[in-house]
């Protein structure tokens, strides 16, 4: 520890700090733009100087280590004067039209300009205009405003791990510009749009909509991927107007998924709103009453063993959870929530959680990642993956992935019966050895495969050999890439007592066995769309998607900003979803049509209203209930024997990252970004 | 720049000789600090392209040394003597810098360009001068001066300059460093006088 004294107040830093961070510890604030606790150090704002005893001129705190009894002055009138004068300079080439700019109201330039900027400008040559950059459909720039703080650039390097912008010329000529005209591709990219601390990057479908001191905050959680970032909505006027981050350091740091960020304008496009039924083939709209009431008939009617559920990729565990006792008491077993065909284990937690957690991800130093594109389907953790890539002393292995991971690895090649292979094996475990923190990621979308049991034992074999599991470390993860999917597997939406998986309830509604097929927003579900005539479907959900229009019955739900709803994510961790706007026209929560479907018929729900629900939830599954934590689930060990796996070749490199859920298939934004971004990636990827 | 010429720097790989060159230069480098090499490569591929550095050449450095194609470009564009744009065969670079000036630079500066019927910046339409105001250049002993591709020519007045650019123009033997006669490298004046009289 050094001590050192920052305005006649003594304060201890560890070593290496930098004398920016001494002050924080003294409680001064320090003004700044270039630095960003996240990113590296670039020193060139120099809008943080402070005075150091002995030191002839102002010294740039953000960039300064600490040493023994410095004496550091924050409040001086040279300390004043310095900095007055690099917000003159900033101001010189600005174009002060704060009245116009989006990033008004939360603007760092703004603010500090009120404290260090003069009331008037000194400045008479004309003023440099620079020509705006074309970033693609999600960030929308004005580069005159830029005061080159590089923090994008940084951004887009460290974290992102593409290298897509750069700060080209000098001096009076200096630009920020994208390596290629057009967009940039990165699944981070519109964390550049929070990072600007001036309104150069701003975001582009929020443009114009609405002034930041009008938008009332509500904080949620992103269901566009399993991670669970924590997310505030700003919301004006009953409508939604745009997604940014909340920092949280154990799920997503302070970064948002562009898919996340950018998804919410699918919530107005394409929304149920009232019931519909079929009038000789034709969807006509209805009442709640009759809707039902026709449901209730053909269920009635009809043997439960040809009665099936499917959940899908955003529905909450309130929703699976009532559906499961109301299927439960009419005796229906063909329940799933894995929806995407994945064969993915279903009796312990720990088959399917990603045990070490995403916080621990900082100390791991060797990582096999197994069948999944962690970059396009859980961006944040991947770039957490990154951050300690960076950091040095980690070496990852990578089998049936694709290769553009943003960090460095040694593929094992797309065969996953390699696995099975002997070479292979000794290679994985001297890959291994030594080990102390060691982490196999398996993605749940190599587990949709045919063999995808087997997969998953012969990796928790491995794991089990190799010494992974311990009793104070769990390296075995599961990536799961849906918001819905551990809240489905953790409340038991699975076939019991011999029930049909998606697999069969797919293959029984080909062969026309199946006569009732309830779609819980599942229009994920992987099923051949002609062969949903050969029952009758009734569909649940917010969006006319995929299936709605080929169902008999439509029921319109809310979405997760309509509803407080429960979602857990990859790790196990639960939290809740705010209700933000009202319900849309005649739309209901979806577990409020189970309840009423079960009052109909076999009425043993007991409970009425939300809190009772999540009451009989949290004491039935009491390791969801802690709402924010997680706790390590017990490691069961596996007793089957390994099979051989038959050679099949997949790297998941045909992932669309921007579209994976109704609401993103909905989303304008979305569909621009396919658009620009996927179609032109190939000519960048040469370039990056 | 006719066509031809255009598709071999879309197409751009280092010759032989530059590889060469190359493989001593890293060999300078840590190996996981390549990048260090930016400038001698950007350098070469310089001299390669005729005095100028197509996109090509900067993806092809950014690949030997494996460091993107944009942090090759902050470089490129950083530094003022990469060109990237192409040039004449004779790159005059004119040092206006205060010594310079103070001997008449601007009138010859002006001279040149009423010559060569160009502006700064411009290419004379035969292809065979590209104008260029610089800073100072570091022969300020010799004041005036131009730089011409890799050689200095200095003592410079109007009817050398001309006398200059006419024998480029046309292939002319021409004398490099000092146009004055008499005078060696950067000796004093008077030093000049002695010599004459001895």
């Amino acid at each position: 520890m050094i001590k050192l004294k920052v305005n006649n107040k003594e304060v201890e830093v560890p070593e290496g700090a930098t004398v920016m961070q001494a002050c924080e510890a003294a409680g001064e604030e320090i003004p700044r733009f270039c630095y960003h606790e996240r990113l590296s150090i670039a020193g060139n704002c120099r809008m943080c100087l402070v005075e150091v005893e002995k030191s002839p001129k102002p010294v740039a705190s953000c960039a300064m280590p600490v040493a023994d009894d410095m004496v550091i002055k924050t409040n001086t009138e040279k300390v004043e004067k310095a900095r007055k004068g690099v917000m003159e300079f900033l101001l010189i080439n600005h174009p002060l039209d704060c009245p116009i700019c989006d990033q008004g109201g939360e603007c760092d330039l703004q603010d500090q300009s009120l404290y260090f900027g003069k009331s008037t400008s000194r400045y008479e040559d004309t003023k440099r205009a620079v020509e705006d950059k074309n970033f693609g459909p999600l960030i929308k720039t004005v580069m005159t405003r830029c005061i080159h703080c590089t923090r994008c650039v940084r951004f887009m390097d460290e974290v992102a791990g593409t290298h897509e912008l750069g700060a080209i010329n000098r001096g009076e000529g200096m630009e920020i510009m994208a390596a290629i005209e057009g967009g940039i591709t990165s699944e981070l990219s519109g964390n550049i749009i929070d990072l600007c601390p001036v309104g150069a990057l701003t975001s582009k479908p929020y443009a114009f909509t609405a002034r930041s001191w009008e938008l009332n905050h509500n904080n949620s959680i992103d269901i566009s991927d399993a991670v669970g970032s924590n997310i505030r909505i700003d919301e004006f006027n009953g409508e939604i107007k745009r997604i940014l981050p909340r920092e949280n350091d154990k799920i997503n740091q302070e970064w948002l998924s562009d898919k996340g960020r950018f998804f919410y304008d699918g919530l107005s496009n394409q929304r149920l709103d009232k019931p519909f039924y079929k009038k000789s083939s034709k969807l006509v709209p209805c009442d709640w009453s009759l809707a039902l009431k026709i449901i209730v008939e053909k269920l009635k009617l009809t043997n439960p063993d040809n009665v099936a559920a499917v959940s899908g990729a955003l529905t909450d565990i309130e929703t699976m959870y009532t559906a499961k006792e109301f299927f439960k008491n009419i005796n229906v077993n063909n329940i799933d929530c894995r929806f995407n065909l994945s064969n993915i284990p279903t009796s312990n937690a720990s088959d399917w959680l990603f045990n070490s957690g995403i916080e621990n991800i900082d100390k791991i130093d060797k990582l096999f990642v197994i069948g999944c594109d962690p970059r396009r389907e859980a961006a944040v953790l991947n770039s957490r993956i990154r951050q300690r890539w960076l950091t040095g002393n980690l070496d990852i292995l990578s089998l049936c992935t694709p290769n553009d991971l943003s960090y460095k690895f040694k593929s094992l090649g797309d065969d996953i019966s390699s696995l099975c292979n002997i070479t292979v094996q000794n290679n994985i475990k001297r890959f291994f050895e030594n080990s102390k923190f060691p982490m196999v990621i398996l993605g749940d979308s190599i587990l949709t495969s045919k063999q995808g049991e087997n997969i998953h034992n012969l990796v928790k074999i491995i794991c089990q050999d190799l010494n992974i599991i311990r009793s104070d470390w769990n390296g075995f993860n599961v990536l799961n890439k849906y918001a819905s999917r551990i809240g489905g597997l953790s409340v038991g939406f699975v076939p019991y007592d011999g029930g049909m998986s998606a697999l069969n309830i797919k293959n029984s509604l080909k062969d026309s066995k199946l006569k009732i097929l309830f779609l819980i927003e599942a229009d994920d579900f992987d099923v051949n769309i002609k062969d949903l005539k050969n029952a009758f479907v009734i569909y649940i959900g917010h969006h006319g998607d995929r299936y709605a229009g080929s169902s008999d019955i439509v029921l319109p739900t809310t979405a997760f900003t309509e509803k407080k709803s429960l979602f857990v994510n990859l790790e196990g961790r639960p939290q809740f979803t705010k209700k933000i706007t009202s319900n849309l026209g005649k739309a209901v929560d979806a577990w409020k049509i189970f309840k009423a479907l079960d009052q109909k018929i076999s009425d043993k729900i007991k409970f009425n209203n939300h809190s009772e629900l999540l009451k009989s939830i949290f004491e039935n599954y009491p390791s969801i209930s802690n709402i924010g934590n997680y706790v390590a689930q017990k490691w069961i060990k596996t007793n089957k024997k390994k099979v051989l796996l038959t050679s099949e070749k997949n790297n998941f490199n045909t992932n669309n990252f921007y579209q994976t859920c109704s609401i993103s298939r909905s989303s304008e934004n979305m569909a621009n970004c396919v658009k620009t971004i996927l179609k032109s990636k190939k000519v960048k990827d040469e370039f990056i | 720049m006719n066509l031809t010429e255009k598709s071999k720097f879309e197409n751009f790989k280092f010759s032989k000789e530059n590889s060469f060159l190359i493989d001593n230069i890293l060999k300078k480098y840590p190996a996981n600090q390549l990048g260090s090499a930016v400038m001698p490569l950007l350098d070469l591929a310089m001299r390669q392209c005729n005095g100028w550095i197509p996109e090509a050449a900067m993806k092809e450095v950014g690949r030997l040394i494996n460091i993107p194609f944009i942090k090759v470009y902050e470089v490129a564009t950083f530094y003022s003597m990469f060109n990237l744009k192409p040039i004449g065969k004779y790159f005059i670079q004119f040092c206006t810098t205060t010594p310079c000036w103070l001997n008449g630079s601007d009138d010859l500066l002006e001279a040149c360009k009423k010559y060569l019927k160009i502006k700064c910046g411009e290419t004379t339409e035969d292809g065979l001068f590209t104008l260029k105001e610089v800073e100072c250049l570091g022969a300020c002993v010799n004041a005036p001066m131009v730089q011409i591709n890799d050689d200095y020519f200095e003592d410079l007045n109007k009817t050398n300059l001309i006398k200059l650019l006419n024998d480029l123009k046309n292939e002319n033997k021409v004398k490099i460093g000092t146009q004055i006669i008499g005078r060696r490298g950067a000796e004093p004046f008077k030093n000049m006088e002695k010599n004459k009289n001895a």
